[in-house]
């Protein structure tokens, strides 16, 4: 009897980490940079790595600075740093993508306390401030060579209602333009399907995310609602963005609220507002609103009491 | 004299009105985009603030309590008119620049959280120098904003170009930069009164009676026993 262990919870632990996540992210980013090599040249190499390790350095800059636990290590300012390049067009001067990159990790993340703390996602607070103070080179999308018919004159959700199905093959390829990361779906949907696999996300979001933008971009009477999910941002935001950790709900229930809220907005902005795309600003709202879906839909104890 | 002083240095620092009684901000978002609008109305606001203090204090005693707040407003609107008119008159430029905010003086909550808290409670000197220091405390802060502001966002200072077009972080002349830079200098001038060992306290212009606020503030005292027998009698 002397080989009962006593101790206070949790009694299961996984191999998994922070870092052994954040990995997976980034395996699962890659195939997008890949494409994004073919479709728009080797600059999105440049701009990638000079993100990812400008993140780094601002985060372990600040905690040096600060004298806190250095936290560089989890990786997780790797993430934030290639999501901000992919984006902006492959054409973004890199000191200003720099600037994104500090307000990203500076002011969204450390100042709220770091890793697990930040309310939005660094990412898309980065991009934000990109968007409002550089617009002409945030806009300035780069069209491929390759490509040669309507695509290749504007972004897909400018002419979206000058498209029809026979489209969505070169949609699927990425060959048109916008910004670096989010053009091909078929490396993103790749990434989507190995972070399932890998169990590291939860299909909820991105499923209810698409399916939302697609059931309210046609009740709405936007153009193409099919070739609408697989054009602009909303792929890569569904899959990678709108599933972080920190600023998603816990329970499933939550998060399939989480992925409709985020696809009414994005179909209400790309319908109804001045803007193309509104995945930045949907995800962002609904991060915001995340603690009280959290309270919500906690889970009740089986049996437990219901309190009057 | 050193009174005096005091007074001065409790409204530049201590007590400043934007980022420590957090009064007034309306303003300070909206017009500390240029250096010459942010010098202007830190100016116009000085002014009517010294004048409406020094009038406040000198017919605190004629006043009645009951109608105190209408009577500083006329006071106020009055020395607000004056402002308007001259500014009018010889700097049209600036009038134009300032817009609708030279004439929301009239209800800035400066002028009249100086009346109602100071100037109908203390002398004619007092108030001048608490409406003096109080409007210095407002143009500092809000001079001392648009600087960065115009720099980073702008290029330029007071028009001059500085930083050479294409290097301007835009983002910063627009509102979520000013809420940014507002709260970046709230934290710099509580992080400069922090004393060595001993937190900046904060006493947000109240008298200390503390039994019957609902406000969440740090300084709170707890409601003794003899007080709140006070209270039942």
């Amino acid at each position: 009897m002397n080989e009962l262990t006593v101790s206070v919870s949790p009694h299961i632990r996984s191999a998994r980490t922070t870092r052994s996540i954040m990995l997976d992210v980034i395996l699962a980013l890659m195939p997008a940079l890949v494409a994004s090599v073919f479709i728009f040249g080797a600059r999105t190499l440049l701009l990638t790595a000079v993100s990812a390790a400008a993140c780094v350095l601002c985060e372990y800059l600040w905690e040096k600075g600060h004298k806190m636990p250095i936290t560089i290590g989890d990786l997780s300012a790797v993430v934030t740093g290639i999501l901000l390049a992919y984006n902006v067009p492959v054409s973004m001067p890199v000191w200003q993508l720099i600037v994104g990159d500090a307000a990203a990790i500076l002011v969204a993340k450390m100042l709220f306390g770091g890793i697990g703390c930040n309310f939005m996602n660094p990412a898309l607070v980065g991009r934000i401030v990109l968007m409002f103070s550089f617009t002409s080179e945030m806009t300035a999308y780069v069209f491929p060579k390759t490509s040669i018919d309507a695509l290749s004159s504007a972004t897909p959700l400018t002419v979206l209602d000058k498209l029809d199905m026979s489209a969505l093959p070169q949609l699927l390829y990425g060959v048109h333009g916008g910004v670096i990361g989010e053009t091909c779906m078929i490396a993103l949907l790749l990434g989507g399907v190995y972070l399932v696999a890998r169990k590291v996300i939860s299909p909820a979001i991105p499923l209810s995310y698409l399916g939302a933008t697609l059931l309210f971009t046609w009740l709405f009477g936007g153009a193409q609602p099919i070739l609408a999910i697989f054009s602009g941002g909303v792929m890569l935001g569904a899959i990678f963005m709108a599933t972080d950790y920190v600023t998603s709900p816990f329970t499933t229930k939550g998060k399939l609220i989480f992925g409709l809220g985020c696809g009414f907005i994005t179909a209400v902005i790309r319908v109804f507002g001045n803007y193309n795309e509104g995945v930045t600003f949907a995800i962002l709202l609904m991060n915001l609103v995340v603690p009280y879906i959290n309270d919500l839909t906690m889970t009740k104890p089986l049996g437990g009491v219901t309190e009057k | 004299m050193k009174k005096k002083m005091a007074i001065l240095k409790n409204g530049l620092f201590t007590e400043n009105p934007v980022l420590i009684l957090v009064l007034g901000c309306c303003s300070v978002l909206a017009i500390s985009v240029t250096v010459k609008g942010a010098l202007g109305m830190g100016l116009a606001l000085t002014f009517v603030l010294v004048c409406s203090n020094v009038v406040i204090s000198a017919l605190r005693k004629l006043i009645p309590d009951q109608i105190r707040i209408p009577c500083y407003i006329v006071v106020i609107a009055t020395f607000v008119t004056i402002v308007q008119m001259v500014l009018e008159a010889y700097i049209p430029e600036l009038y134009k620049a300032l817009g609708i905010f030279l004439a929301l003086i009239v209800v800035n909550c400066i002028i009249l959280g100086r009346a109602e808290m100071f100037a109908n409670k203390n002398t004619v000197g007092d108030s001048f120098f608490d409406g003096l220091g109080m409007g210095l405390g407002y143009t500092m802060v809000i001079v001392g904003i648009s600087v960065f502001r115009e720099l980073v966002g702008n290029g330029t200072l007071l028009g001059y170009r500085i930083i050479p077009e294409g290097y301007q972080i835009r983002i910063i002349t627009q509102t979520p930069g000013g809420f940014f830079c507002f709260a970046c200098a709230m934290a710099i001038l509580i992080a400069a009164l922090d004393k060595k060992g001993k937190k900046f306290n904060p006493q947000i212009g109240c008298d200390g009676c503390c039994g019957n606020c609902n406000l969440g503030c740090t300084s709170r005292t707890p409601v003794t026993d003899k007080t709140s027998k006070e209270a039942e009698k």
